[in-house]
């Protein structure tokens, strides 16, 4: 399904990612964790082909996707880099491959639909401009022209439990955790393989991210998309996902089932995050 | 949300705003009116426009003059009536040229980067280096008078202020993730700028258009007080305050205060449309 194979991506003299590897079987559910500034998120991103490694390959169903992909600008978020202070001015940053520009609408889609992200932040992740059913629609459009476009929405807001309120109102008129539902049924619509939550719940309160995480284990047994949690909170990990791996300064420290490295973690670092988790009292 | 709305808010113009669009209305009217004058002037000025009557020169509202007549006795009404053309026209075009030239080399620079943004932006910046009025005059030599050749230059001239803007707007909205998450799902980067990026940014774009035509429409006046561009008898505005100069000093203002009102409510008037315009794109009421 997703393998993941020798990972590496440096900017300038930060190397943000080294080495990393790990596979996800389909209908799977894989936690990387890690600390800000562990790699974590370019993972993600070259996953998602939003940026080139340095080395290594990523394969979905077979197909390579880190040959053909370019870069594009990154969203800025927060724990990008592990450095910024010693980060040099990166050129590929600025500009794009030529290969995005070339490759065509095939090839975009078949790579859409292999794998989609919902971000962290979800006030930054909708077009202002555009309701949940507008949204939803455009991308049924593009990825399923023949299809009942009214009834495919329908079932969409359905599943990630929006109302007919919800589906026309713009992104400003949600809450948070409603718009991170927009997000949900706007990558599901595309019907990816794999699904990756890029700190997807982080931005929500505790009692809203527990909802959303309900869904998404939900939505994981209905549709059988395989879902790659990216999170630093090991609570939302021990919630949803199978199997995990530990990333430190862009190493992969420690991998295994959820409930294996949980109960008995090996590595030291795994163990600070561990007990970094907050508890109740008593 | 604050975090989503690039737009500062600005309190007064939404106070004016709420009784029910009457500003806008009245602004839209008033805009329409003066594009319905423009393009048929000449035939509504009940006078000729250059047509001397020394006996009322410098004279008050009359049933003959009912805006009164200038120093050199010619009837206000029709000047402003013939002038409207060559004062408007004009403007409207160097905007709706600055706009789209500026708006499609500002989004490309922005989003391609790398050289094609060295190359737009150091363009642009030499373009900016000169003076608008000094281009319109090299313009006007080169391709002599009229009205295109100055429109032309205009155009040139204030497309550096739209493209850097659209430049601008452009690199910050293309880190938002909601641009990342379009690539993702498959959108072509023209698709994506078209659809998502122009529209989110087109308010502070028009909002800087909306401006730029009334400093259009000076610099226009200014040329055809210079006597380059507009023919030297066609009524403008601007060159109406100019004739008007003297009959201000001498007690007599209305021949030059009467085309100084037409183009304040006119630029006025086209802001206040502009933004109305550039609320309903970026759905701001919503």
């Amino acid at each position: 399904m997703l393998e993941v194979d020798g990972l590496s991506k440096s900017y300038g003299s930060v190397r943000a990612v080294r080495d990393v590897s790990f596979t996800l079987a389909a209908g799977g559910s894989l936690g990387v964790v890690g600390e800000s500034g562990s790699g974590k998120t370019t993972t993600a991103r070259i996953i998602l082909g939003l940026e080139r490694p340095d080395a290594g390959s990523v394969t979905v169903d077979g197909h390579d996707r880190s040959l053909r992909l370019g870069s594009v600008r990154r969203p800025d978020h927060s724990e990008r880099r592990p450095d910024r202070s010693e980060r040099r001015p990166d050129r590929s940053e600025r500009r794009p491959d030529r290969s995005v520009r070339r490759r065509g609408r095939a090839e975009r889609l078949r790579l859409a639909r292999a794998v989609q992200i919902v971000f962290q932040d979800p006030f930054l992740s909708l077009d202002p401009r555009l309701s949940a059913r507008t949204v939803l629609r455009e991308t049924l459009k593009l990825h399923f022209p023949d299809l009942d476009h009214a009834r495919r929405i329908a079932e969409l807001l359905d599943q990630v439990g929006l109302g007919e309120r919800e589906a026309d109102a713009l992104p400003r008129h949600l809450s948070g955790g409603q718009r991170q539902r927009v997000a949900i049924a706007r990558a599901l619509a595309v019907e990816p393989s794999v699904l990756v939550l890029d700190e997807a719940v982080a931005a929500l309160d505790v009692c809203v991210q527990a909802q959303i995480l309900n869904l998404l284990a939900d939505l994981r047994e209905r549709t059988g998309t395989a879902f790659l949690f990216i999170t630093h909170d090991l609570g939302v990990v021990s919630q949803v996902t199978d199997h995990l791996v530990v990333m430190r300064q862009g190493e992969v420290v420690e991998r295994g089932t959820t409930a294996e490295v949980l109960a008995d973690p090996r590595h030291a670092y795994t163990r600070l995050l561990l007990a970094s988790v907050p508890r109740p009292p008593g | 949300m604050s975090a989503v709305d690039p737009i500062i808010h600005r309190p007064v113009l939404a106070g004016l705003r709420t009784g029910r669009n009457r500003l806008y209305l009245t602004c839209l009217a008033f805009a329409a009116l003066m594009v319905a004058v423009a393009l048929a002037g000449p035939w509504l000025a009940p006078a000729d426009p250059n047509a001397s009557d020394l006996g009322a020169a410098l004279t008050g509202p009359s049933p003959a003059h009912p805006l009164g007549a200038d120093a050199a006795g010619r009837d206000t009404l029709s000047r402003l009536l013939a002038g409207a053309s060559a004062s408007l026209l004009g403007p409207i075009a160097v905007v709706l040229f600055s706009t789209v030239a500026g708006v499609l080399v500002g989004v490309t620079a922005g989003w391609f980067g790398g050289w094609p943004d060295t190359f737009l932006s150091r363009a642009a910046e030499l373009l900016l280096a000169f003076p608008a009025l000094l281009v319109a005059i090299v313009f006007v030599s080169l391709y002599g008078t009229g009205l295109a050749a100055p429109v032309i230059a205009l155009s040139l001239a204030y497309l550096p202020y739209v493209s850097r803007l659209a430049r601008n707007l452009t690199l910050s909205e293309r880190r938002l993730p909601y641009l990342a998450a379009y690539r993702v799902q498959g959108f072509s980067g023209l698709a994506i700028c078209v659809r998502h990026l122009i529209p989110n940014i087109a308010p502070v774009v028009l909002a800087q258009s909306s401006v730029n035509f009334g400093y259009a429409l000076l610099d226009l006046s200014a040329l055809s007080y210079l006597g380059l561009g507009v023919p030297p008898l066609t009524p403008t505005w601007g060159s109406m305050i100019n004739d008007g100069q003297s009959a201000l000093l001498q007690g007599h203002p209305l021949s030059a205060i009467l085309p100084c009102a037409a183009i304040v409510l006119t630029v006025v008037a086209f802001n206040v449309v502009a933004e109305h315009w550039a609320d309903r794109v970026s759905r701001r009421r919503g």
